[in-house]
Order: C-alpha cells, then structure tokens, then sequence
C-alpha cells in the first residue's frame, strides 16, 4: 500500500497553485461576481496553455493523458482558488461523458478540441426546482431534434455544446449532444446564490443534437457520470475548504479583542478544530476516492459518495464558520468570506444535494461493500 | 498511489493468515465477536487467562508486537506488516486490550529512555504479557493538566522514596510494574518539577483500591504511596526531565489508541439492516439513511487518514499531530450512535440483558461506556486544544500559572 501522490503529481499541483496565486485573486472572482465578466478568460487560457484542460484525456485525443489523480489535485487548486471558469463543466462533466459513452467519430471531433480549449462543453439535467428524478424529465429528443428547457445549467452561457438529458419517443432518457453554437437555443442568465459561477437557463426549439451512448441508458450513464464527477467536485470543495480555513485561522491571530488575540479564546479555537477535524476526514476521504477513480474500483461509487458527503460537509462548515470568526467584518461584501460561503453552497447542490449524496452513499454500502 | 499489497506484503499476509487459522483460539470466536465495549468477553473462560495465554502463543512464534526489535521480544516488522497483521488478527486482538497501555505507551517510553539492561530486562516479558504494565499518571487534582501532579519522589541514598496518590489507574490490578510521573521539585515551574520512574507494583507501600465505573465495571483504580521506595536505576529520564519522558508516552497514546479505534458503525449498521420500526424497514428510512452516512463518511475519513499515517510511517516520516482527530471524533461519534441505536427500538432499547436485548445489547453497552473515550487519554476539549495550538499554531491559552513555582500556583482548595 502507499497512499500518497506522486512527486510528479504534487509538482503539478504547486505548479497550478503558483500560476492560481498569481492570476485567480479574489479581484478575479470579484470581476465575474459583480457581473462585469461571465468567466475569468485569462485565467481559462492560462489553465488552457497548460494542458490542464487535457489532463485525463488520452494523448490520441490530443490530451495529456496525465490521469485522475493529476486532475483530481488540478480540481482542488480550484477550488482553493475559487476559480470562475466553466473547467468543472467541461473537464468532470462534458469530457468524462464523452470518455464513457461517445462514439470514435463523437470522440475525434470534441476531445481534441476540448483539450485544446477551444470548446467548453458542458451537462444539462435539471429541469424544475426539485431533486431531479428520472420521471420528471420532460425535455423530448424526436427526429434528431431536441425541445424543452433546461431550467439551471453551470456554465450554459459560455458552453459551446450541452449534453443534454432528454426523454426520447420511446419514452426512455438519452444521453445528446447539442452544438450551442449552431443555433435554436434560447440563453437566459438565472441568479444564483452563487454569481461567481455561469448559471444559464437554456430553452431548445427543436435543435439538432445526437445521441450520445445508448437510446434508454440515459439515466444509468448520467449516473456513471456523476460518479466520476463527484469525486473531482469533492477535491475542488476540499481545496476551498482549506482556504476558508486558512483565512479563517490568518486572521483570528492578528484580530485583537478583550486585550488578546480573538485566536486565544477556545470558543473559537475549538470551532477552527472542528473546521480541521472536518477537513481531514474529507482530505483522506478524497485521496481514497481519487485512487478508485484513478483505477476504476468497484468501489467507486461508494468511494466516490463518502468522498462527496465529507467534503460537502467540511466546505460547508469551514465557509459558514469563517464568517463567524470574522464578526461584523464577515458580514461585509469587501471581505472574501462570502465568496467561500457563496461557492460551498453552489457546489453542494450542483450534482445534487447532501441528502441525495447520503442516499447513494448508503444505497452502495446496502449493495454489499466492506463496512469501514 | 496504489492500495494493493506489494508482493512482499501478499506474502507477509499470507503467512500471518495461515499461522493465525492454525493457531487461534476459535473456541473464543462466538463470545468475541459479541464483545466489543468495556471488558472483553471470553464467554465461560477467564478473560485475563485467555489474553495471556494467546499473547505468549504469539510471542514464542515471533507474532507479538512485531514492530519491536527482535532482541527485544518482536520481530522487527514495518509499520505496514503491523497494519496487515492487526488486519488478520481480526476479532483475536480484542484479547490484547489490557494490554495496550503496557506495550503502546509504557514500552516506547523504555525503549527511548531506560538503560540497556533495563530495557533487555523487562521488554520481552512486556511483549509476552508474561508482565503486564500500568500508567501511572493522573491524580485527583491532575487529570488534563497533568503537569500539576503532586505525589513526591524525594532522593535517599540510591532510593526514592514515593509518597501521593495516583487515580484512574486502568489494570493496576492485574500489573506487574508501571510508569510512574512525580514531582521533584514543587520549586521550580511546574514542567520542570517532575521526574518519571517505574515500579514493582508489588512494592511495600503500594495500596491498589478498584474504583467501581459508571456502566458498573473496574477497570480502573486508585494507587496509594506510603514511603515507596524505587532505586535510582529505575528512573527514566534526568531527575526534572519527566515532562518530557511523558511526552513520549502520550505521543504514543495517540497513536496506539488512534490507530484501529472503534467507531460503533459496524454496529449500527448491522442493527438497522435487520430493524424493522413504525414506519417501515428502517434502513429505508431517510433520517436512519442521512446518519447513516454521516457516520459511514466519519469512519471511513478515520481509516483513510489513519493508512496516510501508516504510508508516512513507512516513508520514514513521523505522523502528525493531525492524528489526535482519532478518538475526537470515534468518541463522540460512538455516543450518538449508541443514542441513536436504542431510540429505533422503543422501551425494549433499555435492556442490557443480552439475552433479550438486540445483539447481545453490544449497543447498550457502548451507550454506558462511551462517555469515557471522551475523556481518556486526553478530552475532547484538551484533544480539540491541541489541534487549535499544535496544528493551527493558534495563540496558547491565557494561563493563570505560567513561570510561577509549582507552589505557588492556585489550586482552588
Ligand atoms: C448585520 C449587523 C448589524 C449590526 N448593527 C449594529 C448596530 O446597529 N450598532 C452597533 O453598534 N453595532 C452593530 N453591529 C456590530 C456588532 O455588534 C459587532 O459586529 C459584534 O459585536 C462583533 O464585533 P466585531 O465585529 O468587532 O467582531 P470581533 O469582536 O472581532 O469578533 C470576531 C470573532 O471573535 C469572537 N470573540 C470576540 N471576543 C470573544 C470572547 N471574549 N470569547 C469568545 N469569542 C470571542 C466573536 O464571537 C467573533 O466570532 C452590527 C453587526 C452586524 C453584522
Ligand atoms: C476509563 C478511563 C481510563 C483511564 N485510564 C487511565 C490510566 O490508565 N492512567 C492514567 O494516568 N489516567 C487514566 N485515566 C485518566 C484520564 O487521563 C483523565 O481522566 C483525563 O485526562 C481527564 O482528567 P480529569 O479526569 O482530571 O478531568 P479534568 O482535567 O478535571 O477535566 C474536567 C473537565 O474540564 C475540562 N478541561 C480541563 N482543562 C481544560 C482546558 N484547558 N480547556 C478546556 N477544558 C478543560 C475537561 O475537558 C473536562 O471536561 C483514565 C480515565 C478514564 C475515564
């Protein structure tokens, strides 16, 4: 056994981190949060002109083939960093359902493009303001065409193609994919709690799309999809719970009140190592996850949710938290604690909820897999 | 990253598997199984006989604390190898429990500080539980603020002479020896005061009294010392450098209690897959579901990080203070579970009879026996101070006794 990442694989990471500390400030999400860009453009082409954007995908596709493991610590620098870009839609989304289920032909045209960042793709399920259900999609696939709307989708505004989860006349969900660009897609900008991300509502009026995997596998491939996703989604909430934490702990050493430091008094201390306790369990969570990512575990799916739940959990508490160390001064729009708190929530929901992720958690412990 | 056994792993393991499945005492399997909180069960056999007799089967064939140096009773394993032992040890490790404190904490603590002979002397027969060892270190006044411990070691001759009185002892009354902290000099800042040694605890003047426990057992014990008398060789450490030796100890506390802790989810889950409440089956219902992986998510972060550890280990590298999360989290955790175990099952959730009670009522008895792990070895407010100071480097708390003689500090009576 050896459960650390590689020399490599950390190289990597700093070297992501330096080029994040450098171009991903807080001004930068700021800029996107108050509406003057909808993604930091040049922090997109610097993650581009990386290869980051081809980090999984195989080198006959124009990627880099440097596998999950490198993405998965790509995903939490991030995080940390609060990124504004579309690369979790594109690169855990788009990419990992074109990997899974796209044709050879499907597969030349976009992951060599994807990887080269000159398309952002992305993946539109959600249709109402519910948990998403098989049933209750209603988007129709006919004749090569798709009609509906999809309600919320991340990134919808500056994605080149959607994926689209849609019923078809059979009555089953496909898996489509939908060129934005070609025309016939209404755009609407929604607000979220969250404006330092893309949130766009699409409408298709009947707009040419083609299947992607099987006719009625739809939901099950949705499914492996989320499986993949969440756990990169869990190292980007676990890099930004480590910030939260950071700037959290940064400051109650410098702030004074009663005459000492506010890191003195253990109601607070004792708050930051809960905030700790919160974190590392999500950290050694997401490492075994990244691992059964890395060489498609069985395990995966429960990996993969126990990862999710924990790292939920700790950015969730570590941003509400880092509010409250900062008293009033939290409470501000100048200081970056709402930034954290603004983006934990948005990426607790975006492949569904806490509650959704605790249920597919104890579905896979159900299925017969080791208890811990 | 790979977790997978290399060869030489496979094969560590396949030879511990195989001397296991021919040694074990599987007449003991069933009782076991069903223990697991508070004292071990062995069933109709005497617990303490049957821990024995196992550990020095163990230790003839080379399987007893492995890790140690050979000339010292072990076999001289990786941390690894350790892991994958105590993996197929399985249920049969449970008997080792009285024998924690002596082999993962007092025997670090001699192996860093006592003299040669010492060491040659007394850790095989520790390793062997041919001996068994105590920590003696809390006192009434001194539990979490340890350093303010006041029985007396004076100096006479080659002697110390010993008078005070230690508390909380676990298995004083079945130890051989223990590991002592005094205070030599009341003088001087209370860290600097204090000198460890070990003892007979046969030694005249040393008076074991059993303290009856909250869920009912004795565990533990008060110790009395009437002018006790230790020679000087006996002394771990330099005369006022006991602070440090005990840092030893308490390192390796968390460590040997951190490692495979108990979290009580092998055992709510078990109960829930086969309940039935009110409304249904109750792993169908969502707030048993929603908890359920809450306390899934917490043990496996445990195990996850504790294997971090072990890689850190075998790297050469010492793990951190980030492993006091352990039995931060396993003991609370451990509480809520036993709460929520016997709220599923009406009235009938208070019996302890385990012959009527849910699974041999292991959930009753982890609801009576929780409340410690909170509070050995180290609260969870004192465990929750350590990561703040030691991990976050948050500033220390403002302390009503710092740089004052040990004297002079107050005491509240
Ligand atoms: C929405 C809002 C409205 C407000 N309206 C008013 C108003 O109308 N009039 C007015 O005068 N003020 C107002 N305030 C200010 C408010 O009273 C202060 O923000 C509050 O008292 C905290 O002080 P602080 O912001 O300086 O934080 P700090 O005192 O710096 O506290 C920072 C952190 O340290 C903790 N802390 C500080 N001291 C201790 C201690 N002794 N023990 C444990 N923890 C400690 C705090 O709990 C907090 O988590 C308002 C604040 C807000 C957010
Ligand atoms: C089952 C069991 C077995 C034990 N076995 C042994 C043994 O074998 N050998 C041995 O030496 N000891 C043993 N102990 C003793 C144990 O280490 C102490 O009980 C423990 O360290 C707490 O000390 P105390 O009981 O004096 O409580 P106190 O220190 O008086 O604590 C009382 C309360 O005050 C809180 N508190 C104290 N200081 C602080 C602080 N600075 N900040 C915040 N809160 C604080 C504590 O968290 C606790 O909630 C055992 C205890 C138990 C329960």
């Amino acid at each position: 056994m050896n459960f650390d990442f590689s020399q490599d694989e950390k190289m990597l990471r700093d070297q992501v981190a330096r080029f994040l500390s450098d171009q991903c400030s807080s001004k930068t999400v700021r800029s996107v949060l108050e509406g003057k860009a909808a993604y930091a453009t040049e922090v997109w082409d610097g993650l581009v002109d990386m290869g980051l954007t081809g980090t999984a995908i195989p080198e006959s596709y124009g990627g880099v083939g440097a596998g999950y493991l490198s993405l998965c610590l790509v995903a939490e620098q991030l995080g940390a960093f609060l990124a504004p870009t579309p690369f979790s839609s594109s690169v855990y989304l788009a990419t990992e359902a074109l990997l899974l289920f796209g044709s050879e032909a499907q597969k030349d045209h976009w992951l060599p493009k994807l990887a080269a960042g000159e398309a952002v793709g992305t993946l539109a399920v959600v249709e109402a303001v519910a948990q998403t259900t098989a049933e209750a999609i209603e988007l129709r696939f006919s004749a090569g065409q798709l009609t509906g709307k999809k309600l919320i989708v991340a990134d919808g505004g500056i994605s080149d193609f959607a994926i689209v989860l849609a019923r078809n006349p059979a009555g089953g969900l496909g898996l489509y994919l939908c060129d934005l660009q070609a025309g016939g897609v209404v755009k609407t900008a929604v607000d979220t709690v969250d404006p330092s991300r893309n949130s766009t509502s699409l409408e298709f009026n009947g707009c040419p799309a083609e299947l992607l995997g099987t006719e009625a596998d739809g939901w099950a491939q949705l499914a492996t999809v989320y499986d993949r996703a969440a756990v990169l989604f869990a190292f980007e909430q676990l890099g930004g719970a480590q910030s939260a934490l950071n700037m959290a702990v940064d400051y109650a050493k410098q702030r004074f009140a009663f005459g000492r430091p506010i890191g003195s008094f253990q109601g607070l201390k004792h708050m930051m190592a809960d905030m700790y306790v919160a974190l590392k369990l999500a950290e050694s969570n997401c490492y075994y996850a990244a691992w059964a990512l890395s060489t498609n575990s069985p395990d995966l799916p429960l990996a993969a949710a126990t990862a999710r739940v924990s790292a939920t959990q700790a950015f969730q508490l570590c941003a509400r938290d880092n509010i409250q160390v900062h008293g009033g001064m939290g409470f501000t729009w100048e200081f970056d604690c709402h930034l954290y708190y603004r983006r934990s929530n948005y990426l607790t929901l975006q492949l569904g909820g806490l509650t959704e992720w605790e249920d597919k958690l104890v579905s896979s412990l159900a299925s017969g897999e080791a208890a811990a | 990253m790979d977790f997978g056994d290399t060869q030489e792993e496979a094969q560590f393991r396949a030879e511990a598997r195989a001397w296991i499945a021919a040694e074990a005492p599987t007449y003991l399997t069933d009782s076991l199984t069903k223990s697991g909180f508070g004292g071990v069960k062995t069933g109709d056999f005497d617990p303490m006989v049957e821990a024995k007799l196992w550990q020095r089967k163990k230790a003839d064939a080379g399987w007893a604390c492995i890790q140690w140096p050979v000339e010292f009773g072990g076999r001289g394993a990786s941390p690894m190898q350790s892991v994958i032992w105590n993996q197929e040890e399985g249920i049969y490790g449970k008997l080792s429990g009285s024998f924690i404190i002596g082999q993962g904490m007092c025997a670090p603590t001699l192996m860093a500080y006592a003299s040669e002979a010492n060491k040659a002397r007394y850790l095989p027969k520790l390793a062997s539980a041919e001996e068994v060892w105590c920590q003696l270190f809390s006192e009434p006044q001194s539990g979490s603020d340890l350093a303010g411990l006041r029985t007396r070691a004076e100096r006479d001759g080659e002697d110390w002479v010993i008078n005070g009185q230690k508390i909380w002892t676990s298995g004083a009354h079945h130890s051989d020896f223990g590991i002592l902290i005094t205070r030599t000099d009341p003088e001087v800042p209370k860290h600097r005061g204090l000198t460890m040694f070990f003892l007979d605890m046969k030694s005249k003047g040393v008076v074991i009294k059993p303290i009856k426990q909250a869920n009912g057992e004795s565990g533990f014990n008060e110790v009395y010392f009437d002018d006790v008398r230790i020679p000087d060789t006996q002394r771990l450490g330099e005369v006022g450098g006991g602070w440090q030796v005990s840092l030893t100890t308490l390192m390796n506390e968390r460590l040997a209690i951190g490692g495979g802790i108990a979290t009580g989810f092998p055992e709510i889950k078990e109960l829930v897959d086969g309940l039935a409440l009110a409304s249904g089956r109750a792993i169908e219902n969502p707030a048993v579901r929603s908890k359920l992986a809450d306390w899934y998510a917490k043990s496996a972060g445990l195990k996850n990080t504790s294997a971090r550890a072990m890689t850190a280990l075998s790297k050469g590298e010492m793990p951190g203070p980030e492993n006091s999360i352990g039995k931060l989290v396993a003991g609370g955790m451990m509480q809520d579970i036993a709460k929520f175990a016997l709220d599923l099952q009406g009235l009938g959730g208070v019996i302890v009879d385990p012959q009527l009670a849910a699974h041999s009522a292991r959930l009753q008895a982890m609801l009576l026996r929780s409340p410690a792990v909170r509070i050995e070895g180290g609260t969870d407010q004192i465990l929750r101070n350590i990561i703040a100071e030691r991990v976050l480097g948050l500033p220390e708390e403002l302390r009503a006794d710092k740089g004052i003689p040990f004297s002079k500090i107050p005491s509240g009576n």
